[in-house]
């Protein structure tokens, strides 16, 4: 038994394609924990960033800096009701949720985190990546029409319409990305996820440089898809508050709806890491072909490090500047602690073995992280598209694009 | 690593498609059917990835259950319910239903018997790593003039559903 657990540590492989059964539920459980850890996170850092672009606080009250508001959302909305409403068709509703879910978090068994940390490498990765993610679709017109109310039908009948228009564009965008991996001596592409980042590696260009400005249209084209794939603001025509008070999830209430918004958020996280994979080189660090060398690889290797040091000199300024009345006492050492915790992270980063270990993976979530932020940028700047606008930016100038992008990179490989 | 194409998966999927085809059929209502048939579909594409095939397993959740089912479902919910539960469910030919399921009925015995001759035994286990390489050699290789014939048929389709929906052009 323990030969069987210790025996996978030597392969230099992912738990999956080692057929290693104890390692791949410890990954699943470090992936899917991570995951929910990330929702919260982002659940808070959006209410926050979003509360600060219209000069407000934000939460406040629970924990500094409202730190402790998802956990505090999470209690609320365990304990509510759970109301199913009398007409509703009960089993389609009751499964349409869990349907969400299960697409949104079955993708992450193919998301490269570094060339060994994945669960497993699928030879069809970003084929099944698309599929799984384009099944949530069926979870949105399941709970709109389950609900048996006009608002959330109309709100499913949209956001089908939406979700099947801009697939094909975001699939042509894909397509071009998957051509790049082609250039090379053998001349055959992948579509495996650590795959595509491995001829990354090999072409020493990220494909978004590639092809300059080809590359950089694609993600463009991408961007814009996975916002309007994943229901988000300025797309968000599904759940328009102002005409269809909350979309398909009008009717739904308590844990029930709380596993859309868990569903939405993974699926936000995992649209992100496929633009980063086949875009923005996965796990690979900035500047490998520029800053080389033992030295740069040092400075690079002690990032995480610093930057989770970063996080815990900001927790201490918070400490300094929280108000001195007794009242807040809890919170202050509340918040101390939290940043002890985050330093004492950052120095177990900087012990050579988990340093090592660790960059692949602080770099990939690195760039997700940039892609999340967009996507709360994008909720305070943008103001919400028509309907038959956004039918019009899908197929009458991404599509086409997206089509002269993919024949355009296919000329290129011809040629170069 | 250990294959994962056991007799239990295969039994499992095969009943899951059965189930769910039967359910198709016997529901009244047409949503139920609809979301039956995508659990056949995607019982299939398990079926297809014991079969070595994964390519094909990921083309049919992404086109089946992803795309036309979606459509499908799209194309339900705007219908009248009421009426379509009224009436009734199962239609008059039973003769030719018979003769159709007494014929495949017959083809599947014939070939359970003899399957055997007609199929190689114990052939070698395709490598999986490249099957979709595999499949884009075939496709553009061997069989591109079909290709390009399925693709041109596919096109026309197109452009006639398009004369046909718009009044004016």
């Amino acid at each position: 038994m323990l030969d069987y657990i210790t025996s996978y540590l030597s392969m230099n492989t992912t738990p999956g394609q080692a057929g290693n059964v104890f390692w791949v539920v410890v990954y699943i459980m470090v992936v899917f924990g991570g995951v929910s850890v990330a929702v919260m996170a982002m659940n808070w850092l959006e209410r926050k960033a979003l509360a600060h672009f219209q000069i407000r606080l934000g939460p406040m009250r629970v924990g500094p800096h409202g730190l402790l508001q998802p956990i505090a959302d999470a209690v609320k909305l365990f304990t509510k009701e759970d109301i199913i409403p009398s007409e509703a068709d009960k089993l389609v509703f009751w499964i349409a949720p869990l349907i969400i879910l299960c697409a949104s978090f079955t993708v992450y068994i193919v998301i490269p985190f570094g060339p060994t940390h994945a669960i497993t490498d699928l030879n069809i990765g970003i084929l099944f990546m698309l599929g799984v993610s384009s099944l949530s679709v069926l979870g949105v017109v399941m709970a709109g029409w389950a609900s048996n109310s006009h608002y959330p039908l109309i709100g499913s009948l949209r956001s089908s319409a939406q979700m099947i228009s801009y697939e094909i564009a975001m699939g042509m965008a894909v397509i071009s990305a998957i051509l790049m991996t082609s250039l090379n001596k053998t001349g055959t592409g992948t579509l495996s996820m650590i795959g595509i980042v491995q001829a990354q590696q090999q072409q020493q260009i990220w494909f978004v440089f590639k092809f300059f400005p080809l590359g950089f249209i694609a993600l463009g084209i991408f961007a814009i898809a996975m916002i309007a794939e994943t229901n988000r603001a300025p797309f968000d025509l599904p759940e328009a508050e102002s005409e269809l008070t909350a979309g398909f999830h009008t009717e739904y209430s308590g844990l029930r709806w709380s596993l859309f918004m868990l569903g939405e958020y993974a699926a936000m996280i995992a649209v992100s890491s496929i633009a980063v994979t086949l875009w923005l080189g996965g796990w690979l660090r900035p500047f490998p072909n520029t800053l080389t060398g033992e030295t740069w690889d040092l400075v690079f290797s002690l990032l995480p490090g610093f930057s989770f040091l970063a996080l815990a000199a900001f927790a201490f300024i918070g400490v300094v500047r929280m108000p001195k009345h007794p009242y807040f006492r809890i919170q202050t050492i509340g918040l101390a602690g939290f940043g002890a915790v985050l330093g004492l992270i950052g120095l177990v980063l900087f012990i050579p073995p988990v340093r090592d270990r660790i960059q692949d993976i602080f770099w990939f979530v690195a760039k997700v992280a940039v892609f999340m932020y967009l996507y709360i940028w994008y909720r305070a700047t943008f103001p919400r598209y028509r309907f038959d606008q956004l039918m019009k930016v899908g197929w009458k100038v991404l599509l086409p694009i997206a089509i002269g992008v993919l024949i355009l990179t296919a000329i290129m490989g011809v040629i170069v | 690593m250990t294959p994962v194409a056991t007799p239990f998966f295969f039994y499992l999927l095969a009943g899951l498609t059965l189930v769910s085809g039967i359910l198709v059929i016997t529901r009244k209502n047409p949503v139920h059917s609809a979301l039956a048939l995508i659990l056949g579909l995607l019982a299939q594409a398990g079926l297809y990835l014991m079969l070595y095939a994964p390519f094909v397993a990921g083309v049919q959740i992404i086109l089946y259950a992803g795309g036309i089912m979606v459509l499908f479902l799209f194309v339900i919910m705007l219908v009248n319910l009421q009426r379509s539960q009224r009436e009734e469910q199962f239609n008059k030919q039973w003769l030719v239903g018979l003769v159709a399921a007494v014929a495949l009925g017959a083809l599947f015995v014939f070939v359970y018997i003899k399957g055997s001759t007609l199929f190689p035994a114990n052939g070698p286990i395709p490598a999986e790593n490249n099957n979709t390489q595999l499949v884009g050699e075939l496709l553009y290789g061997q069989y591109m003039f079909a290709f390009e014939i399925a693709s041109l048929l596919l096109l026309v389709a197109i452009i006639g559903a398009v004369v046909m929906a718009k009044k004016r052009i």
